[in-house]
């Protein structure tokens, strides 16, 4: 049966279990995300929501379970963060990470989708189409007139927008968003719905890490409440907000 | 496509300083050889060669700032790559004496013979071949790079670790040189030398070539370089310095880049090594010295870390001075350097270039309405 799953979702997790020096941050978590869909994560602090975004992308081996990628022909617990994002799979951090002294051009420029290689990129030339997917980018993330500002003095959340462009333009199939509207404002956090979802309405699937629950009900998708390392429980909104067990833990302080 | 690649580096900062490299090249030897002695312009044989060893400093302090100033690698080694091609071009110089060392042993060394050894190693094979030799000056400091940055960088070694690493290889290094079997000279090393593709060392238009050369190096080296450091590469290694696990994620090895970058570097050092020995006359163990490889971080921190022409810059201008200062308190040189490193690093974090460049971009950057400057501060 669990073959089947896998065969059908763009990523799968099967029983993963993670523990660092005794402590156990997931214990047995899984999880189907099919493709083109777009799914919130939530969770109280130390659930493993970032944990399981370690396993998704290389930085962390799991002790246990199977992380496989487009309908399970791909073992992602044996491979580099490189390779995996060479695969398809994007990743923003919670805390901002882009490039402070380059420009916002060349942060979209260095994530664009291309030969990796040291010598591809030694002898590389900005090609027509390169320019025009950088204009395009940035119109979407709605930079365009800061594109020759260096990426260090763009405000926060124009910072967290500069790395959900960097992570488009690796034109990934599946987009990992940890916590993409912490210390944002309002306007700014309904703007960052509204950009998610546009990407998800691209075709890409998109799975969204968050604590902020207006944000998330926002969003209108299918949720997964994270709890000390495993799924409480799955579903809509209103169903996971209604579920006595997420409103012990998490919702119901 | 090379070319496109090569003039990508060349702003108006690396254009002025290229033209100001190439015409030492060409004038100070000629105010060497076509000058009289009587002339006011003329410029001695010591110093030319004194400015030499500067250029050649400037070469290894630009493979420094290239690996430091723009991938974040603080190599604290540096100088073993440069004396691994010094010893390169030693060997050469010393298979060049012939019969008209002490003990006229035409293959032989006259170390070897002193240790009583009948035949030559084979690692001094094909050292009588000046092309062989140069090959090696890059090869050997760009193999052992490579093989280093493969272990150290696939490991993830980064930071004060690494530093201390590259600082306990420049010092395996300076102890294995020290052992007379090791066939590399023991603790005097490799001197006497007496020709250079036929020329003699000692000669004074000898000496004006290798100065040319010396410039002709820094300025390859900077068009290089600058070429690198410009190219969607540079870009990726810079990109490194500043968020290591963001390029990783976004698809880049960096463990492939830092090694390519490393071993660029060496090279350059090599070559950089192997033009300082003709012109000093001697390569031995104490090159390897950790010593010598902090004083080249500091010639870089001085002129301006991530700049290029600052490594330039820093190299000769702190040569100078250690020169003008071990001549007049030859005791304290050690503390002026070590003050400088502080002063620099509280006052002038960017070094001369950079703080430069910071000040002219302010300058432009200000409304002509406000072109009387306030006060500096």
């Amino acid at each position: 049966m669990t073959e089947a799953l896998a065969a059908n979702a763009l990523l799968y997790l099967d029983d993963v279990k993670v523990s660092f020096d005794g402590f156990k941050a997931l214990k047995g978590l899984s999880l189907t995300i099919e493709p083109g869909e777009m799914r919130a994560i939530i969770g109280p602090n130390g659930a493993g929501k970032t944990t399981m975004m370690d396993c998704i992308t290389g930085k962390t081996r799991p002790d246990e379970g199977e992380v496989s990628f487009e309908g399970g022909s791909i073992d992602l617990t044996r491979l580099d963060e490189a390779t995996i994002a060479e695969l398809g799979i994007g990743r923003k951090f919670q805390k901002p990470t882009v490039f402070e002294s380059h420009t916002v051009e060349d942060n979209l420029y260095l994530a664009l989708k291309s030969d990796r290689g040291p010598f591809a990129t030694l002898f590389h030339r900005l090609s027509g189409a390169e320019a025009a997917r950088i204009d395009e980018l940035l119109a979407t993330i709605k930079l365009t007139d800061r594109r020759n500002d260096l990426a260090k003095n763009l405000s926060h959340g124009q910072k967290q927008w500069l790395e959900i462009g960097m992570l488009l333009a690796q034109e990934p199939k599946l987009l990992l968003v940890d916590e993409p509207v912490a210390g944002m404002t309002d306007a700014e956090t309904m703007e960052t719905a509204a950009l998610l979802r546009r990407i998800h309405a691209s075709g890409k699937s998109v799975v969204v890490v968050e604590h902020d629950m207006a944000f998330v009900r926002e969003l209108g998708v299918k949720v997964t409440v994270l709890h000390e390392g495993g799924v409480l429980s799955e579903g809509s909104i209103d169903h996971v907000a209604n579920d006595p067990r997420v409103i012990e833990v998490y919702l119901g302080r | 496509m090379i070319r496109h690649f090569l003039a990508k580096g060349l702003d108006t900062r690396v254009v002025i300083a290229l033209i100001a490299i190439l015409a030492s090249a060409v004038l100070v030897p000629l105010a060497n050889l076509a000058l009289p002695e009587s002339h006011p312009l003329h410029v001695p044989t010591y110093l030319l060669t004194l400015w030499g060893k500067y250029a050649t400093y400037a070469a290894l302090a630009l493979a420094l700032d290239l690996v430091w100033g723009y991938c974040g690698i603080l190599s604290l080694g540096h100088g073993a790559f440069f004396a691994l091609g010094g010893y390169a071009m030693g060997m050469y110089l010393m298979r060049q004496i012939g019969t008209r060392g002490v003990y006229g042993n035409p293959i032989l060394p006259d170390f070897m013979v002193f240790l009583n050894w009948k035949e030559l190693p084979w690692y001094w094979e094909g050292f009588d071949h000046f092309a062989f030799a140069m090959l090696m000056v890059v090869l050997v400091p760009g193999i052992l790079a490579f093989v280093f940055g493969w272990f150290a960088f696939r490991s993830r070694v980064t930071g004060v670790y690494l530093s201390i690493i590259t600082q306990a290889l420049t010092y395996a290094l300076l102890l294995a040189f020290f052992r007379n079997d090791m066939g590399f000279g023991g603790n005097n090393g490799l001197t006497d030398f007496k020709d250079i593709v036929g020329f003699n060392v000692q000669a004074q238009g000898t000496r004006a070539s290798l100065f040319a050369l010396s410039c002709l190096l820094v300025a390859a080296g900077l068009v290089l370089t600058a070429a690198i450091v410009n190219s969607k590469l540079g870009k990726v290694l810079i990109a490194i310095r500043d968020a290591e696990s963001r390029t990783r994620f976004i698809g880049y090895r960096v463990a492939t880049y830092k090694t390519f970058v490393f071993t660029v570097s060496a090279m350059l050092a090599g070559l950089a090594g192997a033009l300082y020995v003709p012109q000093v006359g001697i390569i031995n163990p104490s090159e390897f010295s950790p010593g010598n490889s902090i004083e080249a971080v500091i010639w870089v921190a001085v002129g301006g870390r991530g700049t290029l022409v600052g490594a330039i810059v820093g190299a000769v201008a702190v040569n100078w001075g250690k020169t003008w200062f071990t001549g007049v308190l030859p005791s304290f040189w050690l503390f002026a350097l070590g003050g400088l490193f502080v002063l620099v690093t509280l006052f002038l974090p960017k070094g001369i270039v950079g703080t430069w460049s910071e000040w002219r971009a302010k300058r432009r950057a200000a409304p002509p309405a406000d072109a009387t400057p306030a006060p500096a501060e």
